[in-house]
């Protein structure tokens, strides 16, 4: 499963694994020899840098540990798989309103949480990082810590919980986490438009600054697709103001934005992102060019100039990064300035003094 | 020292911007929680983000404790003044700098009040949507430091939800721009850290909000209930049915009673709990959840059940909840409002045992509750000039903070840390967890310059630490 030289195996049985991976890092801390920690290996060659280290597969430490559909919060173990955790939501008629990407199944919680990655609807239901309500974490130091909790609001200490957002586990093992569920909305419409990403970019942000229940906006290939979902009232009135080709397979098109598997997406050639601010203008020197969250998060393929597209980002408020593919040992995100540096430095090493946990994962030198 | 200090400020700021008197500083001595008071060096009031990052600098080489301030509506001492630093008050960057329309932002500096934002958006059909009580006067730096929350948290979020960038000066003057204009940043998420960390981190100089559509319509239910467990039911029986409400808040006889007599809002007097419920977003979203709750309420045995007619009576209904404060504040001398968040399915517990500590302590408590979030505000009855009740309404507010940890939740929502609840941080935290937390500290702050003594207790754990001064251990007065 992997070609990052030694691994060191668990036990594969469900359950709580967390001693076992304590004692394998103190083992690593021990011998100062670094870890990179893995489970369904889904975002392996994506979103992070390579990463030259004894794997830590943590995928046997899962499990939900605590569910209680009337506090909408969840708890499971880092390296249960979100589809697990889908499953026993829809029992209860709740879901992840993020909308992470599933993989395949092999996405985990501890790795959805560790890349900040949500789906399509992350605009209007917020992102893993909004709805991490706490986590239990193994530090550098080989401590375990519970930050946050299981209730909606928690401001004691610093927000340790949602620092792990993005962290790509540079700051700890990921253990336990804590999440807010929503209730699954009562319908779902999807709109479609044709028009230019000029256009597209107007529209899905002036859409948005209406109060309907405006639940994903996306632009290809000359397509805007509207999606509306809540109580039925609201979502049918909307569609008779709105108008638009109405989209009957829309459930399966947001599934496929979300998933990655629509055709844009498929292939080798590199896979950049945008993150900006939704109403920038469309960039067309970067070619086919995906437009997802109302504006915020914009897609784009092939070989390209990474000054380039660094600049453009700036100027449009935001950042770039190489997402998938491409060259994975050079940086994959934009450059921070020496102040930056510096405080990401402090920071890392006030969780991982050693720098046992996926060194350079997110950046060359941190 | 302070000769040398006050020298290097007046070389940067103006006369009428530095207060040094005693007697003009007692404005300053303490924030919303007036039992925790104490007079700086000197105040200071810059008048631009480039006279706040030379009084940073200043302070930063002659090692001089500096402490934030907003409007000073803060309720944990976050914002008391230290004897041996300053008082970094920013409200007069009180600019809106720029409202996007068509991206739904707002650009603002940190002295703006939270309801000021709202107001100049209004024009756009926007508005910022957390709405702490004291939205009137609270600044929006204030609740950056704060992560404040309101009462329409469960489906709007709090601050840390609803903000998007925010420029920052750290201890030394250095300038960093947090967060960024799309909805993530490429290296370690600074911004959430930043967020509620009560002015331990840096100070923050500028702040980019989200903006959202102004609902076209919202109403409230209002139902009273005979028992406080069949009040808490229904907040389950709402949230079970799949309905997020805008607001879902819970009050309790005394507290009902306070109200009913501050406003006339139609309370029922008699009621042992009432909720109010209320749903936003179009018209017949609401109308459907609006029938949908007065049923839930029905069938679970509501004593009475108020559906707010039209705009002015929906505010009247509020009016009850959003001057509970002031409202309970006249049965007593003075009264100590708790913070503790629970899950929600422990509220009955938990209020009949605050019941049972009011009844030990003889000191009366009215109860306000963020029901839909868990968030409990007891309102404990005391009288500030007799210790022996101070102590007792120190001991009760400690013994609730208990046990709002114990069922599962935690020391405090949305009104922070500050000095009131530092030494009940020990009841959340084990060692390790309070020493990453001072480790944070010491990797933006390594000199301990910024709002010392407040928020994460300095544990004093290895050498270095031992030769520090004594600004990190607070003596109310």
């Amino acid at each position: 499963m992997s070609d990052r030289g030694s691994m060191i195996q668990h036990e594969r049985i469900d359950g709580d694994h967390s001693e076992a991976i304590i004692a394998t890092l103190r083992d690593a801390r021990e011998r100062k020899s670094p870890v990179y920690i893995s489970a369904g290996g889904s975002k392996q060659h994506m979103i992070g840098r390579h990463c030259d280290a004894a794997e830590l597969d943590v995928s046997a430490h899962r499990g939900i540990v605590d569910y209680q559909p009337g506090e909408l919060v969840i708890t499971a173990r880092a390296g249960t798989p979100l589809t697990e955790l889908v499953a026993t939501l829809s029992e209860h008629n709740q879901m992840l309103s993020f909308e992470p990407p599933l993989f395949a199944g092999r996405a985990t919680l501890g790795g959805t949480l560790a890349c900040n990655l949500s789906g399509p609807a992350r605009p209007w239901s917020g992102s893993i990082r909004d709805l991490v309500l706490g986590v239990q974490l193994i530090n550098g130091k080989c401590e375990r810590l519970n930050f946050g909790g299981k209730v909606m609001k928690n401001v004691a200490g610093y927000d340790v919980s949602r620092l792990q957002a993005g962290a790509l586990g540079t700051l700890g093992v990921l253990s336990e986490v804590s999440l807010k569920v929503l209730p699954r909305p009562q319908e779902m419409i999807t709109l479609r438009y044709a028009m230019t990403a000029d256009e597209a970019i107007v529209t899905m942000n002036r859409r948005a600054g209406e109060p309907k229940p405006l639940s994903g906006a996306f632009w290809l290939d000359g397509q805007l697709h509207l999606r509306l979902s809540g109580a039925a009232s609201a979502v049918d009135s909307t569609v008779r103001q709105w108008g638009g080709e109405r989209v009957d397979d829309g459930e399966q098109l947001w599934e496929a934005l979300r998933a990655m598997t629509l055709p844009f997406f498929a292939g080798d050639a590199p896979l950049w992102r945008f993150s900006v601010q939704s109403s920038a203008r469309h960039a067309p020197e970067f070619g086919p060019t995906l437009i997802d969250w109302g504006g915020a998060q914009r897609w784009v393929r092939g070989e390209q100039q990474r000054e380039q597209l660094d600049r453009i980002a700036a100027a449009a408020g935001g950042h770039a990064m190489l997402f998938r593919g491409g060259e994975r040992s050079g940086e994959v995100r934009a450059p921070l300035n020496a102040v930056e540096r510096n405080l990401q430095l402090r920071l890392k090493h006030a969780f991982d003094p050693d720098g046992i946990l996926n060194p350079g994962r997110l950046y060359r030198w941190l | 020292m302070s000769t040398q200090l006050l020298h290097r400020l007046r070389q940067c700021l103006a006369a009428e911007c530095i207060i040094e008197e005693p007697e003009s500083q007692r404005p300053y001595e303490c924030d919303a929680l007036t039992l925790y008071r104490d007079l700086p060096l000197a105040v200071v009031l810059p008048q631009s983000v480039a006279q706040v990052q030379q009084v940073l600098k200043i302070c930063h080489e002659l090692n001089v404790p500096v402490v934030a301030r907003g409007a000073g509506t803060g309720l944990c001492a976050g914002a008391m003044p230290h004897a041996d630093g300053i008082l970094l008050v920013l409200s007069k960057l009180d600019r809106i700098l720029d409202i996007d329309p068509l991206a739904r932002t707002a650009r603002v500096q940190p002295g703006v009040s939270n309801l000021s934002i709202s107001e100049a958006a209004a024009r756009h059909g926007l508005y910022y949507a957390p709405d702490p009580s004291s939205q009137v006067a609270c600044s929006i730096g204030g609740n950056v430091a704060e992560n404040s929350g309101g009462v329409h948290c469960l489906k709007y979020g709090l601050t840390v939800h609803n903000i998007l960038s925010m420029n920052v000066l750290t201890a030394a003057g250095e300038e960093l721009t947090l967060g960024s204009l799309g909805l993530d940043s490429p290296g370690y998420d600074l911004m959430a850290l930043f967020t509620g960390s009560e002015g331990l981190l840096g100070i923050v100089t500028e702040v980019t909000v989200r903006l959202l559509p102004t609902p076209e319509i919202a109403q409230v239910v209002m139902a009273g209930f005979d028992s406080i467990s069949a009040a808490g039911d229904a907040v389950g029986a709402v949230i079970a049915a799949g309905i997020i409400p805008a607001g879902l808040e819970m009050m309790d006889r005394l507290a009902i009673q306070a109200a009913e007599d501050f406003c006339q809002a139609g309370y029922p007097r008699d009621a042992a709990a009432i909720l109010l419920c209320e749903m936003d977003g179009t018209r017949e979203e609401v109308a459907q959840h609006v029938d949908a709750v007065v049923q839930l309420f029905a069938q679970l045995g509501a004593t009475s059940i108020t559906v707010s007619r039209d705009e002015r009576h929906r505010a009247l209904l509020w009016k009850g909840r959003k001057s509970a404060f002031p409202a309970v504040g006249r049965l007593a001398p003075d009264y100590y409002c708790m913070d503790g968040t629970i899950p929600r399915g422990q509220v009955t517990y938990v209020l009949n045992e605050i019941y049972r500590l009011s009844e030990h302590y003889t000191l009366p408590v009215a109860n306000v509750f963020h029901a839909g979030d868990g968030n409990l505000h007891p309102l404990i009855l005391f009288d500030a000039s007799d210790p022996l009740q101070v102590r007792k309404a120190e001991a009760f507010g400690g013994d609730i903070l208990d046990l709002s940890v114990r069922v599962g939740g935690c020391l405090t929502g949305e009104h922070g840390v500050g000095v009131e609840k530092l030494r009940k941080m020990s009841s959340q935290f084990r060692p390790e967890e309070l020493a990453q937390f001072e480790d944070i500290k010491h990797a933006f702050d390594p000199g301990l310059n910024l709002n010392p003594g407040k928020g994460i207790p300095i544990l004093k754990r290895c050498q270095e630490y031992r030769a520090l001064p004594a600004r990190h251990q607070h003596h109310p007065t």
